[in-house]
């Protein structure tokens, strides 16, 4: 059944990977981009475009049954499992807003993301983790798949804001905006780059381990899956044959993670450098002309909408249904945690936006802009927080 | 204050953007525009009217968006920067001042974390100040606009201005055409529209109560946060801990000892084989992973006992106490917090002769409860001088690290009939050290192990408020998200007619909606200003 569920979620990441091509079919054609939307022709390429993505969602929702049934409890209880189904309803959110608004650009762009969280997902550790004792509880399906849902459909509207900008920011000035959107697009490749180096290392199944003294000046172990660049604190190099570190760092670090974060930031520009001398144009820019029709209006509205959809459910399952289960489990409703802070600060910036938006008149571009900054808050708390700020969500 | 007077005869209070009742543009700013401001309906604020007691100040200071924002962006911040470092009080106890601690660990950085106050962010004055800033702008800035709003939308009539309609975003106007409203209005309702008729004018309104989304979502918000200052009042908020070991007895505290409890075994389960294939991975690479925590336990109520009485107790139930499973009883709730595995409860010595090995008998020392005097009879006995829970030498003089029973030692004097005087001993786990040569030795016979349990007490009356708070938020929240207000206005004057439509936010979807109720009529589908503006900047 464990492997069952693995087939499927490559199933439908292929899928997806066509469906990517055939909405990017759709916008090319001439047909239906004009100005007027509230009359959009779909065109056939988007209508195969969305059937494959439904058949997609459904082979991954397949991937999450599978995966239920063979661990016995909800698999939304590590990095990976919480990651696919994250991507799994940014899909179903794709998908309820395509039949709202007809929009097949906002495909070229929402899949291959839903492609990254996926590749994303499959670089941490896919077994199957039985439940420790506080996870064990109705809350955690409820909890976290609720959250899940409200950032999926928050996602979209980073989507559509993403979209926004790349049609409206100049590209023929060297403003701050247009370096802001293509540090969007360098940070997105970055992640790729992760994809790329740690798929790379682990296919050539490379492993060093060392021996450090950690903060409480006890000797301990840490596994590196790429080469060390940085090493740890009077770290002693265990396996044979394998790179000695070029800089020591100090206790405090977590320096695995430290040494993975820069080789992404390693393969990352270097693929960021290429694309740039082949092309011989920023990202931002060679998207551009595939944007340039779509109405900016519809793409606000788009943006906004996908908030207004978002927020409640996203208070709804990241604060309240977080507080009920605090309750039960860590004795009281509200802890301080890094995660539950950092999930805060998110309601708190996109109220921030609702309010700046009802009552500032910030629509169009500044909007555009605070749905993609808002969006970085969700994926800052889901890879730096669990990541470095280790706190009792720690459930890597 | 002057009232303002409309041309239709509406009396508007002073301050009035737009007439309530016929939207006339009643400001000059106003109506130098393309499209009108339809935020609050044009109505009059205080704020925007007021400014000129103390009072007023404060109200329209308060009563602004923008200083709101700025409050919740300042807090975001605030709660930003209290993230970076652990706070202080997750820190438990800590061997060293808190400002020798973030130094130690952090460094500079750490000194000035500590330096300006965000290592305890979330529980300072000042954070608690922009809560109750942001508590004080949600209440100020909600009174100013839902009222005038609430007003506006009452005495609206069904008869608008030309000038309200023509700088609507969806808008268009048509010379002669004949309305047949029996059938339009038929159209409408089918979509749930309110219609109402008055003279050739038509006013059709829908989903006007998520107007009061946001307002109803603020008054959670303070119900919420009135909730959570409960707690500092006596007797809403209670916090306990209960070390009870298996096997004991305890009152539970907080309680008054109205309640007590016992702890008769503590639990703690992994994961292995048997709980199935599909975790093999995950447990060989982890090493041990738990699985349950639990703690069996007897609840007893007491009868009200004098001091130094025993209590008479009367079972109430017998529960299984886990983590996600805590035992409730009128109102307090015990969780399962902690334990500690196999401490060393008691510890039973033998006084032995040395040379012959003669044994006078055992005494068995408890550690929670150490005598001091433990007398074997015919003349033999031993007096406990000292007993160091956590044994360690400090600048060669014996000292307990802590109160826990890790490294226990005791301080011995054996008497016997010989030695009346007696013989000192130290005597700690594997060594004995001995001032004088001693005849008499203390050996160690047995240690007797127990589990602890750790269980969290606690009592919250502040919850129910809480609740209510939240679940109003939250249908606020909906009403105003998930509905939208939409209004279409036709006014036929000379033969023509001008039509009209507003919605607080979905126009894609709105225009939609209007062009398919008026498909198949005479009347002209309205425009969208707003794009083809856009289209003339472009």
């Amino acid at each position: 059944m464990a492997e069952l569920s693995s087939n499927l979620l490559l199933i439908a990441f292929v899928i997806y990977l066509i469906a990517t091509l055939f909405f990017g079919g759709a916008i090319r054609q001439k047909k239906g981009m004009d100005e007027s939307h509230y009359k959009n022709k779909v065109t056939l390429s988007a209508k195969i475009g969305i059937t494959l993505t439904i058949i997609g969602f459904i082979v991954h929702i397949g991937y999450f049954i599978t995966r239920w049934i063979a661990a016995g409890h909800a698999p939304v209880s590590n990095m990976f499992e919480f990651i696919t189904f994250f991507s799994l309803m940014v899909v179903g959110a794709f998908i309820l807003i395509y039949f709202l608004y007809h929009t097949p650009v906002l495909g070229v762009f929402a899949l291959p993301i839903v492609l990254i969280l996926i590749g994303y997902a499959s670089m941490f550790s896919r077994d199957i983790t039985p439940l420790i004792p506080p996870l064990r509880s109705i809350w955690l399906p409820l909890h976290v798949m609720t959250t899940a849902a409200g950032q999926a459909i928050l996602a979209i509207s980073f989507i559509a804001g993403l979209i926004y900008l790349i049609k409206t920011v100049n590209q023929a000035e060297a403003t701050r905006k247009r370096f802001s959107l293509e540090l969007i697009m360098y940070f997105i490749t970055v992640v790729i780059g992760f994809i790329v180096i740690t798929s790379t290392f682990s296919f050539m199944n490379y492993e060093a381990q060392f021996e450090w003294v950690n903060k409480e000046g006890e000797l301990s172990t840490i596994d590196y899956a790429l080469p060390a660049l940085v090493g740890p604190n009077e770290g002693t190099l265990l396996t044979a044959s394998k790179m000695e570190p070029l800089v020591e760092l100090p206790a405090n670090f977590n320096t695995s993670r430290v040494n993975t974060v820069i080789w992404s930031f390693i393969a990352g520009t270097i693929i960021y450098i290429l694309v740039r001398l082949i092309t011989r144009k920023r990202i931002s820019q060679m998207v551009q002309p595939l944007v340039s029709k779509i109405n900016g209006n519809l793409l606000d509205e788009i943006s906004y909408r996908s908030v207004l959809i978002g927020f409640p459910i996203f208070t709804l399952g990241g604060l309240v249904f977080a507080m009920i289960w605090a309750q039960i489990a860590w004795t009281r409703f509200w802890a301080w945690d890094p995660k539950e802070v950092w999930a805060l600060i998110t309601w708190f910036f996109y109220a921030a936006f609702l309010h700046l938006r009802l009552s500032r008149g910030w629509h169009g571009e500044k909007s555009a802009w605070l749905a993609v900054i808002g969006f970085g808050i969700i994926m800052f708390n889901l890879i730096f927080v669990n990541l470095v700020i280790a706190g009792l969500h720690s459930y890597v | 204050m002057n009232k303002v007077k409309c041309e239709c005869g509406h009396v508007n209070p002073h301050g009035t953007v737009l007439c309530e009742a016929c939207g006339n543009i009643l400001d000059e700013k106003a109506r130098q525009g393309k499209l009108l401001d339809m935020r609050y309906e044009g109505s009059a604020r205080r704020s925007q009217t007021y400014n000129k007691t103390i009072i007023d100040r404060i109200w329209n200071f308060f009563s602004s968006v923008k200083v709101g924002v700025i409050l919740i962006v300042i807090t975001l911040i605030a709660t930003a920067i209290g993230s970076i470092l652990p706070q202080v009080s997750t820190l438990g106890q800590l061997p060293v001042p808190a400002h020798q601690y973030y130094e130690e660990n952090y460094g500079w950085f750490g000194k000035l974390y500590y330096f300006f106050g965000f290592h305890d962010t979330y529980g300072s004055w000042w954070y608690l100040l922009l809560i109750a800033s942001i508590g004080v702008s949600l209440v100020i800035c909600s009174l100013d606009r839902a009222i005038p709003l609430y007003k506006a939308l009452k005495n609206q009539r069904v008869k608008r201005n030309t000038n309200f309609l023509n700088r609507q975003r969806l808008y268009n106007k048509a010379e002669n055409v004949e309305i047949d409203f029996t059938t339009l209005k038929e159209k409408l309702k089918k979509k749930h529209y309110n219609v109402h008729i008055d003279n050739g004018n038509l006013l059709a309104e829908k989903g006007r109560f998520s107007r009061w989304g946001p307002y109803v979502n603020h008054i959670g918000l303070i119900i919420f946060l009135i909730g959570c200052m409960l707690r500092f009042v006596p007797g809403f908020y209670i916090n306990e801990f209960l070390w009870i070991k298996e096997g004991e007895t305890l009152a539970i505290p907080g309680t008054d000892k109205q309640y007590y409890l016992t702890n008769h075994e503590f639990i703690f389960e992994v994961y292995d084989e048997s709980d199935g294939e599909v975790f093999r991975n995950a447990i060989e690479e982890k090493g041990m992973i738990a699985k349950n925590f639990q703690t069996n336990v007897t609840l007893y109520s007491a009868e009200q006992s004098l001091p130094g009485e025993e209590p008479e107790l009367e079972k109430i139930k017998d529960y299984e106490i886990q983590v996600n499973k805590p035992l409730k009883i009128d109102g307090y709730a015990l969780y399962q917090s902690s334990y500690r595995l196999n401490e060393i409860a008691s510890m039973t010595f033998a006084l032995t002769n040395k040379e012959t090995g003669e044994s006078y008998g055992n005494i068995t020392i408890d550690l929670n409860n150490p005598q001091k005097k433990y007398d074997l009879g015919n003349g033999y006995g031993v007096e406990l001088l000292d007993y160091f829970p956590n044994f360690q030498m400090k600048d060669g003089v014996p000292s307990t690290a802590s109160q826990d029973p890790l490294n226990p030692a005791f301080a011995f004097k054996m008497v016997t009939p010989d030695r009346p005087e007696g013989e000192r001993s130290f005597a700690a786990i594997q060594q004995t050290i001995e001032v004088t040569e001693n005849k008499y030795k203390m050996e160690f016979q047995t240690a007797e192990m127990v589990n602890y349990s750790g269980l969290t007490v606690r009592l919250d009356n502040t919850l129910p408020v809480i609740a209510i708070g939240g679940v109003i938020f939250l249908i606020g929240l909906a009403q105003g998200s998930f509905w939208q207000h939409r209004r279409i206005w036709i006014k036929t004057e000379k033969g023509g007619c001008h039509i009209a439509g507003h919605t607080n936010k979905n126009w894609y979807g709105f225009h939609k909606e209007i062009e398919k109720i008026l498909s198949d009529t005479n009347i002209p589908i309205p425009i969208d200003q707003k794009t083809e503006k856009n289209q003339e900047k472009e």
